[in-house]
């Protein structure tokens, strides 16, 4: 079958800017689209940068933005995401600084990994055989340790894209698997530093993680675990906790947000350069006629709605 | 120039397990690998890791004399007993690092049944053990703050006064070529299963390590023992672990009869690597095969089983071939896998080159002799990287650094500038790559005779005069994967011809070498090593003893 590949190039030697070339050739069926890259790079146009491996979805080597959204293109066959040989876009992957063509620089990446300090850190004495541990208390981990670090979930994310300081989905979900591990005996300290700022409360619960993960990891799911477990050990001084927090009265109390309130209660009533800022933020909106109403009305059904919320409550004792 | 007591090429089980070990052992050590270290190949691994357990009843001797048998008798016993008296250690060391294996009611790891032994001591995973031992070692290797050269490809040993001093190479972010100086060089770069297409291994898989090592003056051993996996996919050749048949998965053919029943009564599916490959090539030959390929039938496992202890199976059948594995039998056929051959080591990983190790499938120790038993590589690579970081202490303070003169570093530049200077009417490497490699899986297949062997070799020297005529595309200096191919190829040509070379030499059939014009084994004359040189005149094959302790050969029935 014809193949229609869209390559974003860019050659930094050679002073380009960034530009596509199109490229047509002939696949089977059965290609992928990492088969007709390297087909390309092969046959048609060795300057091709790009890196791969195993060619099975387990290496990692290959994420790369294909139509916009970020994939392994080592397991993405062409008949699926072009079936009428409909042009395919390929970029690199997002959220990264290029090098060339399609590889880009995951050293920011592999950083952001460091800083959760990713390994094991158990108690003073190993037992002498291995760490007995219940088959349930390990497996869900097995879910994480599918994670290959290929970098689509940071390619996409939301946050990182307006926050560079942010540890984002794939070092996050590194974390829980320490935090989650029965034999680590630091998951305090872990969450202790990712309870801080660019930590577990800057995701913007956005789901393009969960979308774009190739292996089923749901880094984002893996984050807000890490919250509960971070409020269950008792650190609460964060503007996520409050902000939950008053979500959750006002709608127990409004039957809806009390939007000034809220972000109030976020910030901190004692937090003077955050009410100083928020205060910035008001008087915009007022002047564009977007500041919430400074006295909530209740919701006509706020009765039934506070019966649910209660009933929820209830449920998570 | 930097320095490093002990240098690491590679940067996968093998080449991590050395390095945390240098580290622990007080040297200054470093890794230099062509990519991070978490895209090796080691993650292709899926079924698990062998050790005999004594507290669960098990004996490393019963695990030895499985390895031995199913190596056809060409492993080294002596070796073989180091490894499988050292996996319980081994294996418990990497749980302690943090390795999720899946564990059993009471709480301990578990295992699974895996090929050529009748004991379950296959410690696991799910389908991705490899994956998970390689991403917790470099969990370590970032524990232990260990300099990595990320993506630097090395294209030469430097050899002085007869002894391995360091390397050069290429930084590909930056197209820089440089010296490192390096008391000892642990080469640790794993397999080299682009030599032959289809295959199982990764496009990195260009036996760099062997070619270096060849160059460099030390020995290769027991080549010709190329290693075909019972079920890889049709057309890409990706794997489907063993793990399947561990966990009770049925090899069937166009008539529905579990036709292992003919060649290997007792252990049925589990029977050694080779015999299944064997069994299934000849149902494929006498058309009881399906478009070239059998079935593997997980139907009566259950889709909640499939998906817990082979989940990665069940995401490849279905991504790649559109099957569920819990309602279709999956078409599949022998595949290049693994290479048992590579550099010939002591049990210390020490090569006949001075200051020059290697561990690890590049590495021949020997543990796997004819043919490897599923789930003994891994086991190999953490056994063999350790001993090999341990054992290069004593030469390391023995020894001092030896400058790389810049003559050998300007000589590999003009070599890489000679390159660039082709003519472009020249010929694309990738293409004669693909030449190269489907006529040596042509030639060097499950079966082979004197004049397939002779016919690979023929087409790997042609291929050889060809590459004076490949051009390069890329000039450029950041990231050229076109010049990394091309040096890539120059070192699979010299991996091809010692291939050939071990595999013409060998004049019986024995674990994977099984040739159709000499169908016996023939432990009179080849109880033995071939061992392959390369100098001047080209490839010179000799042979040695194979170290026999408690185990005499026996007829090998499954």
């Amino acid at each position: 079958m014809k193949a229609v590949i869209d390559v974003k190039r860019f050659d930094p030697e050679n002073n380009s800017k960034e530009y596509f070339q199109k490229y047509e050739l002939d696949v089977d069926e059965s290609s992928t689209i990492l088969d007709a890259l390297i087909k390309i790079r092969e046959d048609l146009d060795g300057t091709l940068a790009l890196r791969c491996s195993c060619r099975a979805s387990i290496c990692g080597s290959c994420g790369m933005r294909v139509n916009g959204s970020a994939k392994l293109v080592c397991k993405t066959r062409l008949v699926d995401i072009s079936p009428e040989g409909e042009k395919v876009q390929v970029e690199p992957l997002g959220n990264m600084p290029v090098i060339k063509d399609l590889v880009v620089d995951m050293n920011p990446f592999w950083n952001k990994v460091k800083q959760v300090r990713p390994f094991m850190m158990p108690e003073n004495t190993e037992p002498e055989g291995e760490y007995i541990a219940s088959n349930e208390s390990m497996t869900h981990l097995v879910d994480v340790m599918n994670c290959i670090m290929c970098g689509a979930c940071v390619s996409d994310c939301t946050a990182l894209e307006v926050d560079e300081s942010f540890i984002g989905p794939a070092a996050l979900a590194k974390a829980y698997r320490f935090v989650a591990d029965p034999r680590d005996d630091k998951s305090k300290d872990r969450l202790k530093y990712l309870n801080k700022n660019s930590g577990v409360w800057d995701c913007t619960r956005c789901y393009a993680c969960v979308e774009v993960c190739p292996k089923g990891v749901a880094p984002m799911e893996r984050i807000m675990k890490m919250r509960d477990l971070a409020i269950e050990e008792g650190f609460k001084n964060t503007s996520g906790y409050r902000h939950t927090k008053s979500f959750v009265n006002s709608v127990g109390r409004l039957g809806r947000l009390d939007e000034a309130k809220l972000a109030l209660t976020s910030v901190g009533f004692f937090n003077i350069f955050g009410l100083i800022d928020l205060a910035f933020v008001g008087l915009k909106a007022l002047v564009r006629g977007k500041l919430p109403p400074i006295l909530p009305h209740k919701a006509e059904s706020s009765e039934n709605i506070k019966k649910i919320v209660n009933k929820i409550e209830k449920k998570k004792v | 120039m930097s320095k490093h007591d002990l240098l690491i090429i590679g940067a996968g089980l093998a080449g991590l397990r050395a390095a945390v070990e240098g580290v622990r052992q007080g040297l200054s050590v470093a890794v230099i690998t062509k990519v991070h270290p978490v895209r090796s190949h080691s993650n292709a691994a899926q079924g698990g890791i062998n050790a005999a357990l004594t507290d669960r009843g098990d004996d490393w001797k019963d695990h030895a004399f499985s390895t031995i048998k199913g190596s056809d008798y060409l492993a080294d016993q002596d070796a073989v007993e180091i490894m499988c008296k050292e996996a319980g250690d081994a294996l418990i060391e990497l749980e302690h690092m943090g390795v999720i294996f899946s564990r059993d009611d009471e709480g301990k790891l578990g295992t699974r049944a895996f090929g050529g032994q009748k004991k379950a001591r296959t410690f696991f995973v799910g389908a991705i053990t490899g994956s998970a031992m390689l991403h917790v070692l470099y969990e370590q290797s970032v524990k232990y703050n260990l300099s990595i050269y990320e993506e630097w490809f090395v294209t030469k040993l430097v050899k002085i006064d007869g002894k391995c001093v360091g390397v050069i190479a290429i930084d590909m972010k930056t197209g820089k070529v440089e010296s490192i100086s390096a008391k000892s060089v642990v080469i640790a770069t794993g397999g080299a299963g682009r030599v032959f297409e289809p295959s199982t291994n990764a496009i990195i898989c260009t036996g760099d390590g062997l070619s270096l090592a060849l160059r460099a003056g030390a020995e290769l051993m027991d080549t010709e023992m190329i290693q075909y996996h019972p079920t890889t996919l049709a057309g890409n050749g990706i794997l489907l672990s063993e793990a399947a048949r561990g966990e009770g998965a049925y090899l069937i053919n166009s008539e529905n009869e579990r036709f292992m029943e003919k060649y290997a009564p007792d252990y049925m599916e589990l029977a050694s690597r080779d015999v299944v490959s064997r069994s299934e090539q000849i149902e494929i030959d006498e058309g009881r095969g399906i478009d070239g390929c059998v079935l593997l039938d997980m139907r009566h496992l259950g889709k909640n089983f499939i998906e817990e202890r082979l989940g990665y199976l069940q995401e490849v059948a279905t991504e790649f071939m559109g099957i569920d594995l819990s309602e279709k039998p999956i078409p599949i056929k022998p595949g290049m896998h693994y290479i048992m051959g590579g550099i010939k080591t002591d049990f210390n990983g020490a090569t006949s080159v001075p200051g020059l190790y290697a561990a690890g499938e590049c590495a021949n120790v020997s543990v796997h002799g004819a043919n490897r038993l599923g789930a003994n590589s891994l086991l190999d690579t953490v056994v063999f990287g350790r001993r090999s970081a341990v054992n290069s202490v004593e030469w390391v303070k023995s020894n001092e650094f030896i400058e790389i003169p810049d003559e050998i570093l300007i000589s590999e530049k003009n070599r890489f500038q000679s390159l660039f200077d082709k003519p472009s009417s020249g010929i694309r490497p990738g293409k004669i790559r693909l030449e190269m490699a489907e006529a040596m899986t042509k030639g060097i297949g499950v079966w082979r005779d004197e004049k397939s062997i002779n016919n690979a070799w023929e087409k790997v020297k042609d291929i050889r005069s060809d590459y004076d005529n490949i051009y390069l595309d890329d000039k450029g200096k950041i990231y050229n994967t076109d010049l990394i191919g091309a040096l890539e190829l120059d070192f699979m040509i010299d991996v091809a011809e010692s291939i050939c070379a071990g595999a013409k030499a060998r004049k019986e059939s024995r674990g994977a070498h099984f040739r159709t014009d000499l169908k016996e084994r023939d432990d009179k004359n080849w109880l033995k090593h071939t061992l392959v040189e390369k100098n001047d005149d080209g490839f010179i094959v000799k042979t040695s003893d194979v170290k026999i302790t408690d185990w005499e050969p026996e007829e090998r029935v499954y």
